[in-house]
């Protein structure tokens, strides 16, 4: 981003502190008390399912309530935290690995490299688990091409593998843009000064990307709590997999909710533990004005970089491709028609953009609470935020189908309720680039539009909200992409014959009718492909 | 800024639009847990034929079950049609399905239905075994689900514990053999290390594909798979002994109790086991026709063949919580 009225470059060094914290950098005005007003507005939406279950959950009897002391439900907490470590754990390594290839190396292609290597972000989980087990074993993908047998990849390795790769390019975008727009003369510096590159890497670049890191591996980790189709198909038994069970096997949804409560307690000891690890880095409010050197590759670094950036693409993107077409291809064969369901890309196409836009207008006023105004209540406003995208949607689909049939009249199946639970949902994704923006822009700025006597709302609207349409605009990409994948939602709460090319998908592959599946897949691939190319390639503005 | 003032707008009006147009008069509104592909083109027949306009709600038996337990009786929906007897069970318990007329219930053999009359059952599903032609030989298979807990099937044998037709399954066995006996055998499939899926269909799709040699599954999954690919080595194996494993159960349907065009949604259930309808089952989803006079798909057993175990339909629903409970016990959820 590059902001006419930004100054020099300056190293701030503002003690970056997350939601609820206390910072150096208060700004000596109160909000005004729209803002509240729109942040209250987003928070009913959020709050509702939240509510909805602590309502059920204390009404629940005893025996219900047992449910969270079981030995199994114990050993499922244990097993979700498990999965979730080793994600995120492997998401960051490679997604910091695979930006700073991309950022900081003169490896050639590297922007192609950057856009391939974000891609599977726009696969579905579900489709990457599927493609991983249809590839392997006797007689799979692998074994009839090579005669080879690969074992069977399921359970935990499996989920492991399949999430990692499915999540990761969260890090990767977010470590990216913070590469490239972190200073590179303290780097210099240290390296002036005698330090070799890996401890320049470790005390210089990486302490300056830990707040970068931590809003990715935060994705990361929600997200694959909150996970359901990848842990089924891997047969790994993970928190979600039981809650959706309790929907299938009981009359009673109490049980349900008890555990949805237990996944909330989880989430928050997540999103508190990413507040910590943030508490003590420090972030540079400033693009800097000159870009860092990429560092020269030797013929053996280059290729062991392009090996590496390869295997993910293989991994992630082409072998979920190669599997959808080999079953579009011996569909053909048998003499099916292959065709595309317009209805279902028009309702994805729509569900999503608008998912995004309401996404977009709704990470404004969190965003500039948490930057301007952080108190505790935009702390909790934020936690809130996660909370949401952390939740199994079953749960918060049949929490919002309680609540739209009683009091929503007219508007229970509509579009509108949909596209709300959509962008609550995913609200997250928005809020975290709207906030990386939002924490680039100098206060000096606004404080001068209000010095000249415009008001908050004309200095949001001339001022703010310009200066970080960058993080809004990723923020809306990234919620576009994920709204194409979502199911469990949709199918509870969508409008009566509103199609998305997700449900297609799912609907096509529970009758076996894989071809059909699999043509669906590609095309939601190709059409998310779209925003992710314009994501990744305008990311040099973008400071996501 | 204006722009996305704009869209947010276009927005506001377009959704408020597409609100409305869900429940008009002259719609039946029908919730489906069978798939689209599956019976979508008996309602646009039935539209054609009848003259009345449907709108089907898709999605997952037991999850539109639940849904409409949170309508109650402000639900949209005139019609539930579902996979499986379990989740009628449910909406019947909970005193939402209106009574159907005699004369539907007449159509289709008692035992497929529900014993008050809440709900009829449409086509069958039997629950079978489907194993690997090239591993294993039909006469090394037990006579029942009982023989699975021996150790030489360890590891040998999927299983779906999540999926609602194994938890009806397991509603059975309770009704069968009692609480104690279904734990033990849950508890023996788990000791033996039975691989775990989530449902019928990736079992199928995983004995085709070689990963795992056997599959407690219902029937009609495999002859999909063979109508696609014929050579596929894989074969259905019927329990010749009554069990659970043997049970024949009904998908079906029951009209909601708040509905307000109960006569057109009377007429849909008929058509449905009208002959046409039931030809449709049994040539189109391999599932068992239940109105007596249509026959089963190719060499299919004869529906009578089928040693049937002794258990109400209507029964099992009350005993789902517990099966999910046992299922639970057994380390197998």
């Amino acid at each position: 981003m590059t902001s006419p009225v930004a100054p020099a470059v300056r190293v701030r060094g503002v003690p970056s502190t997350g939601p609820g914290g206390t910072s150096a950098h208060r700004s000596p005005r109160r909000a005004p008390w729209w803002l509240w007003v729109a942040a209250a507005v987003v928070l009913i939406p959020i709050a509702l399912p939240i509510g909805a279950l602590v309502v059920r959950v204390a009404g629940a009897s005893d025996e219900t309530l047992s449910i969270l002391f079981d030995a199994r439900t114990f050993e499922l907490l244990v097993r979700s935290a498990l999965l979730t470590t080793l994600v995120t754990a492997a998401a960051i390594v490679v997604g910091v690995g695979a930006a700073w290839i991309t950022v900081r190396t003169d490896l050639p292609g590297r922007s192609l490299w950057g856009v391939l290597v974000a891609l599977p972000l726009v696969v579905p989980s579900y489709v990457i688990a599927l493609s991983f087990l249809s590839a392997s074993g006797p007689r799979g993908l692998f074994a009839r091409i090579t005669g080879t047998t690969l074992p069977v990849l399921d359970g935990l390795a499996g989920a492991w593998l399949a999430l990692t790769i499915s999540t990761f390019p969260y890090v990767f975008l977010i470590v990216a843009a913070a590469l490239r727009r972190i200073d590179p003369a303290l780097e210099d510096a240290a390296r002036g000064l005698g330090a070799p590159p890996l401890r320049v890497f470790r005390t210089v670049t990486l302490p300056q990307l830990r707040p970068a890191i931590g809003a990715g591996a935060l994705l990361v980790a929600l997200y694959t709590l909150s996970d359901f189709g990848a842990v089924s198909l891997m047969r790994f038994d993970a928190f979600t997999r039981v809650i959706y069970a309790q929907y299938a096997g009981r009359l009673d949804r109490t049980p349900a909710a008890v555990l949805s409560v237990a996944l909330i307690v989880i989430a928050l000891a997540i999103i508190w533990g990413e507040e910590r690890t943030r508490g003590s880095a420090a972030y540079f409010s400033h693009r800097p004005n000159r870009p860092a050197l990429p560092r020269h590759l030797s013929s053996a670094g280059r290729a062991a970089a392009a090996c590496a950036l390869g295997l993910i693409v293989i991994t992630g993107l082409v072998l979920p491709v190669a599997v959808l077409i080999s079953w579009v291809a011996e569909g053909s064969a048998l003499g099916e028609g292959v065709t595309i369901n317009w209805a279902a890309v028009g309702g994805s196409l729509l569900g999503s953009s608008l998912a995004a836009i309401v996404a977009m207008v709704a990470a404004v006023p969190v965003a500039v609470l948490a930057v301007r105004y952080r108190s505790r209540v935009s702390g909790w406003l934020e936690r809130s935020v996660f909370v949401a995208f952390s939740l199994p949607h079953i749960t918060v689909a049949i929490a919002v189908v309680f609540f739209s049939v009683r009091y929503l009249g007219p508007f229970y199946q509509s579009l509108v309720v949909l596209v709300v639970v959509y962008a609550s949902v995913f609200l997250a994704q928005a809020t975290g680039s709207t906030k990386a923006s939002m924490l680039q822009v100098d206060p000096a700025v606004e404080e001068a539009s209000r010095g000249l006597g415009r008001g908050p709302w004309t200095t949001l609207k001339r001022i703010t909200i310009p200066l970080i349409r960058p993080g809004l605009l990723a923020g809306g990409a990234l919620v576009f992409l994920t709204t194409m994948k979502e199911l469990p939602a949709t199918l509870l709460l969508r409008p009566t014959g509103f199609d998305t090319l997700a449900v297609d998908i799912w609907s096509a592959a529970n009758e076996l009718l894989y071809t059909e599946a699999a043509a669906s897949a590609l095309v939601l691939l190709v059409i998310s492909a779209v925003p992710m190319y314009f994501l990744v390639l305008r990311q040099k503005d973008v400071p996501v | 800024m204006h722009r996305l003032t704009i869209l947010v707008i276009a927005f506001a009006i377009g959704a408020t639009g597409c609100s409305g147009s869900s429940d008009s008069s002259n719609t039946l509104t029908i919730y489906s847990g069978r798939s689209e592909e599956l019976v979508a083109p008996l309602i646009e027949r039935f539209e054609a034929e009848s003259g009345i306009d449907i709108s089907v709600r898709y999605g997952d038996s037991a999850e539109l079950a639940a849904t409409i337990l949170e309508e109650g009786d402000r639900s949209p929906a005139s019609v539930f049609l579902s996979q499986d007897p379990a989740s009628l069970g449910s909406i019947a318990l909970a005193g939402l399905f209106a009574q159907l007329p005699s004369e539907t219930l007449n159509m289709v053999p008692e035992r497929f239905s529900d014993a008050d009359g809440r709900w009829v059952g449409i086509s069958g599903r039997a629950r079978t075994v489907v194993y690997d032609t090239t591993l294993i030989s039909a006469g090394s298979l037990p006579p029942t689900e009982d023989g699975f807990v021996d150790p030489r099937w360890a590891g040998r044998v999927g299983i779906a514990p999540t999926n609602g037709s194994f938890l009806a399954f397991v509603a059975a066995k309770i009704l069968l053999d009692g609480e104690a006996t279904t734990l033990a055998w849950l508890e023996g499939m788990e000791a033996n290390g039975s691989p775990t899926y989530p449902k019928n269909s990736t079992i199928v799709g995983a004995v085709v594909d070689g990963q795992v040699e056997t599959g407690l599954v219902n029937h009609y999954y495999l002859l999909r798979v063979l109508a696609e690919d014929p050579v596929a080595p894989a074969a259905n194996y019927f329990f010749p002994e009554a069990s659970a494993g043997s049970l024949v159960m009904p998908s079906g349907a029951g009209i909601l109790e708040a509905d307000d065009a109960p006569e057109a949604a009377a007429t849909f259930v008929e058509f449905l086991l009208s002959v046409e309808a039931q030809e449709y089952f049994a040539q189109e989803t391999f599932e068992y026709p239940l109105v007596p006079g249509t026959e089963p798909f190719g060499d299919l057993p004869p529906l009578d063949s089928i040693p049937t175990p002794d258990i109400d339909l209507a029964d099992l629903a009350p005993m789902l919580d517990l099966a999910t409970d046992l299922v639970a016990e057994a380390g197998l959820l």
